[in-house]
C-alpha cells in the first residue's frame, strides 16, 4: 500500500506557505530583528509561531500537569512557556507546537526582493576575476571503473555491432569491448565573478544608544542578505566614529559606545582611504552605507564631507547611503546638508528611520534604485 | 514493494505463535519493511500513505525528517488500526529491536481489535482513506489547491469538537421543521356544526394552539438540547457547497477514526510494552541479546525530570494490577488492611492477574483506567507529583505530592484530552441565524487568541456572526467575530445542564 514520494508535493506546499507567511509579514520580522538572531551559515532560522491549526485549547499556564520523579513542592522544573511535559495523551492532535524554519538566505533574499520590489543590480566594472568551477559533464574513453557511463558505453558497443553486422536483432545480444567503454569526466568552466564590498560607517557618539544600534544591526543584516544575492562575491568592512574614525570587525562596530564629540569627516577620509588602497574602482562594486543620528561638530566638518564625498568617495561608489536614526538628542542637521549639495544625485540616498518600523522603507529606499 | 528477509519472516512467524499462545488475539497482519524516509513520510500522514494531500503532512515531515537527521529522534514503529492491520519495520534496525517492534506492534493490533473504545472504528480505514484522499484531489482540480487547503484548514481547527461518546449512543432524534410545526391544525374531532362548540371547545381549542405556537417557537432555537458534536451540527445545518460538505464530512469521519487512539494512549502504549517485554524475555531472546533489549526498552521508558511517559505509566500499572490480582491486593477485604508490614506481605495467591488485565485491556479507557486502578502506593511508588506554573518566578514548579491532587489532575488532563467542552447552544441566536456556542466551564480558562481563530473559522463555515460563552477573570464572558472584528462583553455566565 505504500505510495512513495507523494511528499514531496506537500512538503512543496508547505515551504510555498511558509514564504507566503514570511512575505506577508515581512515587515514584523524586519522591525524585530528575530531573524537576525537566528542566522547560521547559509541559513537562517525564522520562527512561525502560528502555522499551526487552531483549535480550542486551555490557557496552558492555568492547568499545569502531573510529573513524576524527585523533588520538594516548591522545586523549579525549568523555565518558560511550553509546559514541561504533557499527561495529555494527543494522538490525534497533530502539530500543536509553534514551528522553526529553516530558510535559505538566498531564498531569503528573493522574498525581500518581491516583497519590497527591488530591482536586480547590474554589477559595473570589468568581470575580471574569475573562478574555476570543476563539473562532471565530459565522456572520455578512458578513466576508472567507478566513474564508467553505463547508457555511453551499450551505445557505442550497440553502434559498432550494427556497423559492423553482428547486429543481430533475434539474439539481442550486446557486448562492450574495450573500445566501447566510455566513462565520465570532468570539465573545467570559468565563471566570470562580480565582486562587492560593503563598506558600514556608524557615528558611535554618546546620542546612539542600544536602540538606534540594534535598528542599524538590523538593517545592516538585511542589506547584506539583497547584496550577496547579488553578488558572487562580497567583503564587508565596518567603521566606527567619533571625533576620530578606525576600523573595526563586526562584533566591536555594533557593541562600541563613546561619548564626545563627533567629527563625521574622519570616517569618511579613513573611508576614501580605505578604497583608494585596497580595492581598484574597475574591479570593486562599492556600497557606502553611514549611519548617525544627524549631529557632527562643526559647519566646517560638514563642508569637508560634502567634498569628500564629492570628489573622493561618490566616483568610486555604486551607492552612497545615509541612514539617519532618530535619537532624542540628535539635532538631525546632517541629513539636510545632505540633501542640500547632493538632492537628486542618482548615486546619493538618504532614509530618515524613526524607529524599527522605519526599517522596512528605509531598506525600499537604499535599494529601490537597483544600483 | 520490497520483501522481507527469510529470516525477519522466520522471527514474525515465531513471535506470532507465542503471543498466541499467551491468549493476544489479533487482527491479520501485515509487516513491510520500510527505509527511515518511508517511514518519516508514513508517519507524516498519520500511517496512512494514500492520505488526502495537505501542507501540514510536509510540515509534519519536516520535522521528522531534521529531528531525525539531528539524530533526535527516530521512529521505530508505525501500526495501523485496520483488518488486516499494516505495520512497518525499519530497515537497518538490529534484529533486537526488530524482535522487540514485532512483539509489541502484535499487542497493539490486538488492543485495537478488542479494546471496546475502537469498536465502532472502521476496520477498512485504509480503503476508506484512499477514497478520502481521490475525492479532496477531485476537488482540487476544480476548485484549486489554495480553496480546498483552505476549508481543510477550517474543518481541522474544530475537528476536537465532536462527541467522542456518540458512537456508542443514541442521543437525539430527529429536527423537527419549525415551519412543519407552525402549519399544523390543531386536530378537531368530528361534529355537527351545532355541537361543534360542546366537542370541541373554544378554549381547548386557544390551549392547544398556544402550545404548538409554543412548540414552533422552540423549535426556532436549534438545537434543542446543546448539541456536542459540533462538526455534526454544521454538516447539517450550515451553508456549505456540495464539495464543502463533503469536506467537513470527511474530516469528521477521521477525527472519529483517531478518536480511540488518543482516548487509550496509557493503556495502548502500555499494554504494548508489557507484552513485548513478557514475549521477548521469557520466549524469544537468547542470553546474548538481553543487554540489547534492556537498552532499548530504557529508551522507551525513559522519561525527563517531570515528564509523564505514556508508556512508562501504562506498562507499569498493568504490572501492579496483575500483580494486586494475584495476590488478592484488591476488594474490601484489603481495603480494611491498615497495617503497613500486612499490607506488604498479602498474598492470597490467587492468580488472577493474568485474567484481570486481559479484562482491564478490553473494557477501559485511559480515564477509567486511572481513575480506577490509580492506586496511593502506586503514586508514591511512582513519585508522581503535580506541577504548575508559578506567574511570580517565571518557573514551572512542583506543587504537590497528596495522591487526592495527583490523580484529579491527571483526570483532569485525560478527560476529553484535556481539552475543553464545547457545545452549539443556539443556532439562531438573537434571532438572526447567529450561532451561539458554550463552553462548558470547569475551572481552566480558555487560551484567548487560538479561541479567536477558531471563531473565525467557524465563522467561514456558518457564514453568520459567531459567537461564544465562557468565563474570564470569574466573570461571564461572550466572544463574538462578525466576519470584520473580535468583539468580547462581560455576560452572565449560565451553567448549562450537559
Amino acid at each position: 500500500m505504500t505510495e512513495l514520494n507523494k511528499i514531496k508535493q506537500d512538503h512543496r506546499r508547505f515551504k510555498q506557505i511558509v514564504r507566503g507567511k514570511i512575505k506577508r509579514n515581512l515587515r514584523k520580522y524586519m522591525s524585530q530583528g528575530e531573524i537576525t538572531g537566528r542566522q547560521g551559515k547559509d541559513i537562517v532560522k525564522v520562527p512561525l509561531p502560528r502555522i499551526d491549526i487552531p483549535r480550542f485549547r486551555f490557557s496552558q499556564k492555568q492547568q499545569g500537569g502531573v510529573g513524576q520523579g524527585e523533588g520538594q513542592p516548591g522545586d523549579s522544573l525549568g523555565q518558560g512557556e511550553e509546559s514541561p511535559g504533557q499527561a495529555g495523551p494527543a494522538g490525534n492532535q497533530e502539530g500543536e507546537h509553534g514551528v522553526e524554519v529553516d530558510v535559505s538566505l538566498e531564498e531569503l533574499a528573493e522574498i525581500m526582493g518581491e516583497e519590497l520590489e527591488l530591482p536586480h543590480i547590474e554589477p559595473k566594472g570589468v568581470k575580471r576575476l574569475e573562478t574555476v568551477k570543476d563539473k562532471y559533464s565530459g565522456i572520455r574513453t578512458t578513466g576508472p571503473e567507478s566513474l564508467r557511463h553505463f547508457k555511453r558505453t551499450y551505445k557505442a558497443a550497440l553502434q559498432r555491432m550494427i556497423a559492423s553486422g553482428e547486429y543481430d536483432p533475434d539474439n539481442p545480444i550486446i557486448v562492450p569491448t574495450k573500445e566501447d567503454m566510455r566513462y565520465r569526466s570532468w570539465k573545467q568552466t570559468s565563471l566570470p565573478e562580480s565582486n562587492a564590498l560593503i563598506l558600514y560607517m556608524m557615528d558611535v557618539s554618546g546620542s546612539m544608544g542600544d536602540e538606534q544600534k540594534e535598528i542599524v544591526r538590523i538593517e545592516s543584516f538585511w542589506i547584506d542578505t539583497w547584496l550577496r544575492s547579488q553578488y558572487e562575491g562580497i567583503e564587508s568592512r565596518y567603521i566606527i566614529h567619533d571625533a576620530t574614525a578606525k576600523e573595526v570587525d563586526r562584533d566591536t562596530f555594533f557593541r562600541t559606545r563613546e561619548s564626545g564629540g563627533t567629527m563625521i569627516s574622519s570616517a569618511y577620509k579613513l573611508a576614501l582611504q580605505i578604497l583608494e588602497e585596497e580595492y581598484a574602482v574597475d574591479e570593486w562594486n562599492v556600497y557606502l552605507f553611514h549611519f548617525s543620528d544627524g549631529d557632527n561638530w562643526s559647519v566646517d566638518d560638514t563642508g569637508d564631507c560634502m567634498k569628500l564625498m564629492r570628489d573622493g568617495l561618490l566616483p568610486k561608489a555604486n551607492l552612497f547611503c545615509y541612514g539617519q536614526v532618530e535619537s532624542p538628542y540628535g539635532s538631525g542637521q546632517f541629513i539636510k546638508d545632505i540633501n542640500e549639495h547632493f538632492s537628486g544625485h542618482e548615486r546619493v540616498i538618504v532614509s530618515e528611520i524613526k524607529n524599527r518600523d522605519g526599517i522596512y522603507d528605509s531598506i525600499k529606499e537604499f535599494l529601490g534604485r537597483g544600483l | 514493494m520490497k520483501a522481507l528477509s527469510p529470516q525477519i519472516q522466520e522471527i514474525i512467524a515465531q513471535i506470532r505463535e507465542v503471543a498466541e499462545e499467551f491468549g493476544l488475539d489479533f487482527f491479520e497482519t501485515i509487516f513491510e519493511p520500510v527505509d527511515y524516509k518511508q517511514m518519516n513520510e508514513i508517519a507524516s500522514y498519520g500511517g496512512f500513505p494514500t492520505r488526502y494531500p495537505h501542507w501540514r503532512f510536509g510540515m509534519e515531515y519536516e520535522q521528522l525528517s531534521k529531528s531525525y537527521e539531528y539524530g533526535l529522534s527516530k521512529i521505530y514503529e508505525m501500526v495501523i488500526n485496520n483488518d488486516p492491520a499494516y505495520a512497518y519495520l525499519l530497515e537497518g534496525n538490529n534484529l533486537v529491536d526488530q524482535k522487540t517492534v514485532i512483539a509489541h506492534v502484535y499487542a497493539h493490533v490486538d488492543f485495537f481489535k478488542n479494546n471496546y473504545y475502537f469498536s465502532k472504528t472502521n476496520r477498512r480505514m485504509v480503503d476508506e482513506m484512499a477514497n478520502h484522499g481521490a475525492r479532496i484531489r477531485r476537488y482540487v482540480d476544480r476548485q484549486g489547491i489554495e480553496a480546498v487547503e483552505n476549508f481543510i484548514d477550517t474543518c481541522l481547527s474544530i475537528d476536537n469538537l465532536i462527541d467522542y461518546y456518540s458512537p456508542f449512543i443514541e442521543r437525539r432524534g430527529e429536527a423537527v421543521d419549525p415551519e412543519e410545526l407552525r402549519q399544523r391544525e390543531v386536530p378537531k374531532f368530528q361534529a355537527k356544526d351545532y355541537m361543534d362548540e360542546f366537542i370541541n371547545p373554544q378554549s381547548f381549542i386557544d390551549q392547544q394552539k398556544e402550545r404548538m405556537a409554543q412548540e414552533a417557537e422552540e423549535a426556532r432555537h436549534f438545537p434543542q438540547r446543546p448539541e456536542r458534536d459540533v462538526m455534526l451540527f454544521l454538516l447539517e445545518h450550515a451553508p456549505l457547497e456540495g464539495w464543502e460538505a463533503d469536506i467537513l464530512s470527511i474530516m469528521r469521519e477521521e477525527a472519529y477514526y483517531f478518536a480511540p487512539q488518543g482516548q487509550t494512549k496509557i493503556m495502548n502504549e502500555g499494554w504494548a510494552s508489557y507484552w513485548h517485554s513478557k514475549i521477548l524475555t521469557t520466549r524469544i531472546l537468547d542470553d546474548s541479546e538481553i543487554i540489547d533489549f534492556a537498552d532499548i526498552n530504557s529508551r522507551v521508558m525513559s522519561s525527563a525530570p517531570g515528564q509523564l511517559n505514556p508508556y512508562k505509566l501504562g506498562v507499569a500499572l498493568f504490572r501492579d494490577i496483575e500483580e494486586r490480582w494475584n495476590k488478592g491486593k484488591f476488594g474490601k477485604e484489603w481495603e480494611e488492611v491498615d497495617d503497613l508490614e500486612r499490607r506488604d506481605s498479602w498474598d492470597k495467591e490467587l492468580g488472577l492477574g493474568r485474567e484481570q488485565i486481559f479484562r482491564v485491556r478490553k473494557l477501559y479507557n485511559d480515564v477509567t483506567f486511572i481513575d480506577e486502578f490509580l492506586t496511593e502506593e502506586f503514586a508514591s511508588q511512582s513519585n508522581m507529583f503535580t506541577y504548575g506554573y508559578n506567574r511570580k518566578s517565571g518557573h514551572w514548579e512542583i506543587e504537590s505530592r497528596e495522591f487526592e491532587e495527583i490523580k484529579s489532575r491527571l483526570l483532569d488532563s485525560l478527560t476529553n484530552f484535556g481539552q475543553p467542552f464545547i457545545y452549539v447552544r443556539d443556532g439562531n441566536f438573537r434571532n438572526r441565524r447567529e450561532l451561539l456556542l458554550h463552553h462548558k466551564f470547569e475551572g481552566t480558562e480558555l487560551r484567548a487568541d487560538y479561541a479567536h481563530e477558531v471563531l473565525e473559522s467557524i465563522y467561514r463555515i456558518w457564514k453568520r456572526p459567531v459567537s461564544l460563552e465562557t468565563m474570564r477573570e470569574e466573570k461571564g464572558l461572550l466572544m463574538s467575530y462578525d466576519g470584520v472584528e473580535h468583539k468580547e462583553q462581560n455576560i452572565p455566565y449560565e451553567r448549562l445542564g450537559v
